[in-house]
């Protein structure tokens, strides 16, 4: 296991920093970051996935190792698949008619594609968090405990929602007032409700689909620091159309990109760094640098 | 300024604007529009004016507790009332389960494929049929029993108010089904992806989730097709429900009349006292109506606030 107290430390004031150096993509960079002293091992092993909607493929033989304890970060420009690999690794394209996946998603060993997989166990184990925040139309508490309860959870429900509101940085806001609605709450209240409602039925993995899209640069900022401390204890990865984000908040980068045909594809995956310093693809360069998408 | 100095540079002319025939335009639109409205109150406004004035005489206790009769001043309103209210009560309890099901069938399991098209296009046309064709088959199926279902005279229900009701939930079964339908499509999928997302089953998404959001609607789209129900007169002449019952029902197996009923059988009598007679059983029809209508909207506010904004 990684995240000891002098990698965190660095961690967190590299973040701030290259926070505090403002929008430019090299800035938001976190150059001098050195490597964590133990190599993450793997959390999600994409092999080969190729996604059809229908007739028309979507995502074509992307490959990935999502490594463990970090956060990893999906990006590309409108179209390129992001979302929808993204979707891959709870199986959440299930839920939409006409899909077709090919390839293996490995998590502990296991391809969650495998015929007698439940879904609902692979989404237990694999949290969301989407980009505009949904919190259930019900009080703070409730949302916190439904998955819990559904899971049936045999522990104390008021610590474990109070221990997940802590981990989303939201439980001094609502301590005072956890029967009111979700709905009630800030946008980026929300967000962090529906975190704390992710983390609490105690997931390996956590899945963030433009988690800040919605949200005021302010909110963001909390949101961000907030994956990068959650990536102590959940593998994390997330999509986002904002290369800052990319560069401020993930430890390795993968970008996608659907070219003529439409499919996406994964065209680079490396360190964060690597892939904002030093490109190996110049697609990736044209990308990063502004030059389209 | 800025206006001014596009119009001279940037038009050239080329713009007509007639604002004032454009303005006039929107105004005759708005005119035919509320005019529109105005025509259902205006009619709304004389039937209730003409229903009380020949009807309010005979608007007291008495109408409400006495059986019908030959001599008007002490024919009453009591076993019509009593008839509807068994009537829609089993009505309601056939139809909203099985509509609610048959809605979330639709909705959240049926396979997107011909089959389920089928089934919902003629679902939508069964809304179309007519009453007394629905009076037919409930005549043929629950009164006489020709299936043989029922307990009582060769298999069927006779003219029974569990016959009445069973083929009352046929007929309003289709506007259930639809309208609980539109509810529970309208539940946002956000909300069924969060509870997905925890690692609900679909069961538990269903029931936790989509059925809350969605139940005012649902009620709502029951109680109006309940109200359509207890105005309806045709299938439950067909049926076989009596013009003339001088008791209360007291089990699903009695015989019944209704409320539209007793009103066509005092409207047909030459006598103008029954006449009036008729004026007051449709204040009471209506004033049971318009009570189940605000009953619709208050569910739907109460329910609606609990957990909103």
């Amino acid at each position: 296991m990684v995240g000891n107290v002098t990698d965190e430390a660095e961690r967190t004031a590299a973040s701030a920093a290259a926070r505090a150096a403002g929008v430019s993509v090299q800035a938001g960079v976190r150059a001098t970051e050195p490597e964590p002293a133990a190599e993450p091992g793997i959390a999600v092993e994409m092999r080969n996935i190729s996604l059809w909607y229908g007739q028309k493929q979507a995502v074509g033989n992307v490959s990935l190792d999502v490594p463990r304890n970090r956060v990893t970060a999906l990006i590309g420009p409108s179209g390129c698949g992001k979302s929808t690999l993204l979707r891959c690794i709870n199986r959440m394209n299930d839920l939409i008619d006409g899909v077709r996946i090919e390839g293996e998603v490995m998590i502990d060993g296991a391809n969650i594609y495998a015929p007698n997989t439940e879904p609902s166990q692979v989404r237990r184990h694999v949290g969301m968090v989407f980009q505009k925040p949904n919190p259930f139309p019900k009080s703070i508490y409730d949302n916190v405990a439904f998955g819990a309860k559904i899971n049936g959870y045999t522990g104390n429900m008021d610590d474990l929602v109070e221990e997940s509101l802590t981990k989303a940085a939201l439980w001094d806001e609502v301590k005072h007032e956890l029967k009111k609605s979700g709905l009630a709450l800030s946008g980026g209240q929300q967000q962090r409700l529906c975190i704390a409602r992710a983390i609490a039925v105690n997931p390996e993995i956590v899945l963030m689909d433009e988690p800040c899209s919605a949200l005021d640069p302010i909110a963001t900022q909390r949101i961000e620091d907030l994956m990068l401390e959650l990536a102590n204890d959940y593998t994390i990865v997330v999509v986002t159309h904002n290369m800052q984000q990319a560069a401020r908040v993930s430890h390795k980068t993968a970008f996608m990109l659907a070219e003529d045909d439409l499919v996406g594809r994964l065209i680079e995956f490396s360190d964060t760094d690597e892939i904002f310093l030093n490109p190996q693809d110049s697609r990736t360069e044209e990308y990063i640098t502004g030059r389209f998408g | 300024m800025a206006a001014t100095d596009m119009q001279a540079g940037a038009d050239r002319g080329l713009y007509v604007p007639r604002l004032s025939f454009r303005h006039k335009k929107g105004a005759a639109f708005f005119a035919i529009c509320l005019a529109g409205t105005l025509v259902g109150v205006v009619f709304l406004a004389f039937l209730l004016l003409d229903v009380w004035r020949d009807g309010a005489g005979f608007l007291r206790w008495e109408f409400l507790q006495n059986f019908p009769s030959r001599f008007p001043e002490r024919a009453g309103f009591q076993s019509a009332l009593w008839g509807s209210l068994w009537l829609i009560i089993t009505t309601a309890l056939l139809a909203f389960p099985i509509g609610v099901g048959a809605a979330i069938y639709l909705e959240e399991y049926a396979p997107r494929g011909f089959v389920t098209k089928a089934i919902q296009t003629n679902i939508s046309n069964l809304a179309g049929v007519p009453s007394i064709v629905f009076g037919i088959l409930g005549l043929q199926l629950f009164v006489r029993g020709t299936i043989g279902i029922g307990p009582s005279i060769g298999g069927g229900f006779g003219r029974s108010i569990i016959a009445g009701g069973a083929t009352m939930a046929l007929l309003i079964l289709p506007i259930v089904i639809v309208a609980a339908q539109e509810s529970i499509r309208a539940v946002p999928p956000s909300l069924r992806e969060a509870s997905y997302g925890v690692g609900a089953t679909r069961w538990q998404t269903v029931w936790h989730h989509v059925l809350p959001q969605a139940f005012p609607g649902i009620m709502t789209g029951t109680i109006l097709a309940l109200s359509r129900a207890i105005g309806e007169t045709a299938p439950l002449i067909m049926i076989g429900a009596l013009t003339f019952v001088a008791f209360r029902p007291e089990s699903l197996l009695d015989p019944f009349t209704v409320m539209p009923i007793q009103i066509y059988n005092w409207v047909a009598r030459p006598q103008p006292e029954f006449q009036d007679l008729a004026a007051t059983g449709i204040i009471v029809l209506l004033v049971m109506l318009l009570s189940m209508n605000a009953i619709a909207v208050l569910l739907r506010q109460w329910t609606g606030r609990r957990y909103g904004r």
